[in-house]
């Protein structure tokens, strides 16, 4: 009942409130079509694997820009390419050598693309390709995720659906909490028998009706207007961009007990936001230092980015993401507790 | 009512924030339906006193009980109408979102919470502004605001942080007729002021100064204790300027 009101309450205020409407509806749209015109590729190492029956490409492999894993066998390559070890996978089959590949990344896939052309256009290495030595092998490629004409912004789409709506609500929750504090409003409520948790669950609900309505419409735009690729499920979609706006709102909301005016709210951007969206898969990790992609994991955007790839550009279910949902929610629930606790500051009890 | 102790028993209160003491061995008792009145200048800890007894903040010394309960505790924060000193509303909504959201947070339910909006916005006299945002009221429309959320729950104590701050001489006895009132139907009403016209309508005074409780009487009481013809004279004597 008092956590209904405190919801109600947040709703109206929003709807009061035209322009912070607007700065969480419109603005994602705008510079996500901003950043559908302007992507293009990038120059990317790609990963190959080769099954050892092909290593004798190996050394002609060498002299282009590319790594090489080899395996003994092709299910061991195909379970490394799945993973994402690796972004193309080289076999032999009775018809010749075929590829695979990863797919999901397009700028990855450009690359082996490219690998590939160089490679196959030289002259045969007499023992391989199943004795076809005189005419130039052309391989058979097929995609394991996404397709060639997967566009840089499929790949980024997910990442910045997932990022808006974390940085809005994180901004917008955050100044709400400190504008109550620096109002007065906050002691006021302290004043009456509402127990500390029901703030908490209170702004929980009142932004959660909220950004269900921002996550629907930020999603729909991406895939219907944008046109940005769909494999899975759209209520995936939905429950994860929800999940992190759930987080972004109690992280909001705890880390406003440490500022003291709107600035020093936006002043946690580049320290709390800027950090996890370089760390978020947006662009490739591998060429960080390992300590510094182990930070990743401890960051709320690097796993609803890793879901919101997963379901819309490989298509994966329940099974895929379920283990980023559980963190999401494990994230989601130490902040409250968290902000419980913060609260103690103005009211023991 | 059977008030057998006192609503408000203050024993031997400190606060400190930090090293900095504010209030210092403060004892007093408030009796069931009289108006008692925290008088002292400025910065003297006439708010810090009413939030240790809000139940907002925790003494750091001695004993704070209301209503023969030990504060803070939340279960008494039901029988508390509170003023702070700041209008603590929120800007954006109307006078009756505001009305409502502290409506609904003291469990005040549909056809109640209706005739009850409408009581205090009349006692308040801002019944024709109830629709109106509350950034486009006035200072003292705001002060008003804030005493008839206070007022919203029928609290049997009221704690009112200087509530007449801004509000006309004309408003302000029409509060002071309302209160008075709402004292004959057993209400016990706590306020601050450093206005003197307004300390000699309270039954009863304590005189704080630098977080010292000076005296604490009736007007009158206070005025021959120390030989003066106005309570301001009177403030002055306890004050440390004594002649
Ligand atoms: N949260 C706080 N931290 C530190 N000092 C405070 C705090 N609140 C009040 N004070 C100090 O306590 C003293 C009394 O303040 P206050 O109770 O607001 O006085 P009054 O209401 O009589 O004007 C002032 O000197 C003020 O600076
Ligand atoms: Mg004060």
């Amino acid at each position: 009942m008092r956590i209904r009101a405190i919801a109600l309450r947040i709703l109206r205020q929003f709807i009061h409130d035209k322009r912070t409407m607007a700065l969480m509806f419109i603005a994602p749209l705008l510079v996500l079509s901003l950043m559908n015109l302007v992507f293009n590729g990038d120059k990317y190492t790609p990963k190959l694997g080769l099954e050892k029956s092909m290593v004798l490409y190996a050394d002609r492999l060498a002299s282009l820009d590319v790594d090489i894993t080899t395996y003994s066998d092709a299910a061991e390559g195909d379970a490394a390419l799945r993973s994402g070890e690796i972004d193309a996978f080289i076999k032999l089959e009775a018809a010749g050598p075929k590829v695979i590949l990863e797919g999901s990344n397009p700028a990855a896939n450009q690359a082996v693309l490219v690998v590939l052309q160089d490679l196959f256009s030289q002259p045969e290495p007499a023992e391989a390709a199943g004795g076809l030595q005189d005419a130039p092998v052309r391989p058979e490629i097929s995609y394991l995720y996404g397709a060639e004409e997967m566009k840089t912004i499929d790949r980024y789409g997910p990442i910045m659906i997932g990022v808006f709506v974390f940085f809005f609500v994180f901004l917008i929750a955050g100044v709400s909490l400190l504008r109550e504090r620096t109002s007065g409003t906050l002691e006021r409520l302290l004043s009456t028998p509402l127990q500390r948790r029901e703030i908490v669950l209170g702004y929980v609900l009142g932004f959660g009706l909220f950004t269900v309505l921002q996550a629907l419409l930020i999603s729909w735009f991406s895939i219907k207007v944008l046109g940005i690729m769909m494999a899975g499920s759209f209520m995936y979609v939905l429950l994860i961009t929800l999940l992190m706006a759930l987080t972004a709102l109690t992280l909001g909301t705890l880390l406003s007990a440490f500022a003291a005016n709107e600035l020093q709210m936006i002043q946690f951007i580049p320290l709390v936001i800027v950090p996890q969206i370089f760390l978020s898969g947006l662009f490739p990790l591998d060429t960080l230092p390992l300590w510094l992609q182990r930070l990743g994991l401890l960051t709320p955007i690097y796993y609803g980015s890793e879901a919101l790839m997963d379901i819309m550009i490989r298509g994966k279910g329940w099974s895929a993401i379920s283990l980023n949902v559980m963190i999401l929610l494990g994230f989601s629930l130490l902040f409250m507790a968290l902000n419980v606790l913060a609260l103690r500051k103005h009211r023991r009890m | 009512m059977n008030v057998v102790h006192p609503v408000l028993s203050v024993r031997h209160v400190g606060k400190a924030f930090g090293k900095k003491e504010v209030l210092r061995d403060i004892s007093l008792q408030v009796e069931g339906a009289e108006t008692f009145g925290i008088l002292g200048p400025s910065g003297s800890g006439k708010t810090t006193l009413v939030k240790l007894l809000a139940g907002i903040d925790e003494a750091t010394t001695g004993e704070v009980r209301v209503l023969g309960t030990t504060m803070p505790k939340l279960s008494v924060l039901q029988k508390i109408g509170y003023m702070a000193q700041s209008d603590a509303l929120y800007s954006e909504l109307t006078a009756k979102e505001n009305l409502e959201f502290f409506a609904a947070l003291y469990g005040l339910k549909d056809g109640n919470r209706t005739r009850r909006i409408g009581d205090v916005m009349e006692l308040v006299d801002l019944q024709e502004h109830l629709n109106k945002r509350v950034d486009q009221y006035s200072g003292g429309m705001k002060r008003r605001l804030s005493l008839a959320i206070a007022l919203l729950h029928e609290p049997p104590l009221l704690l009112l942080d200087e509530p007449t701050v801004g509000i006309d001489p004309l408003l302000r006895q029409a509060i002071w007729t309302e209160l008075k009132g709402l004292n004959r139907k057993g209400t016990t009403i706590v306020l601050t002021t450093h206005v003197m016209d307004e300390a000699g309508k309270c039954d009863r005074l304590a005189m704080i100064r630098e977080g010292r409780l000076l005296a604490v009487d009736t007007p009158a009481g206070v005025l021959k204790a120390a030989g003066a013809a106005s309570l301001e004279e009177a403030f002055l004597y306890y004050g440390g300027a004594r002649p």
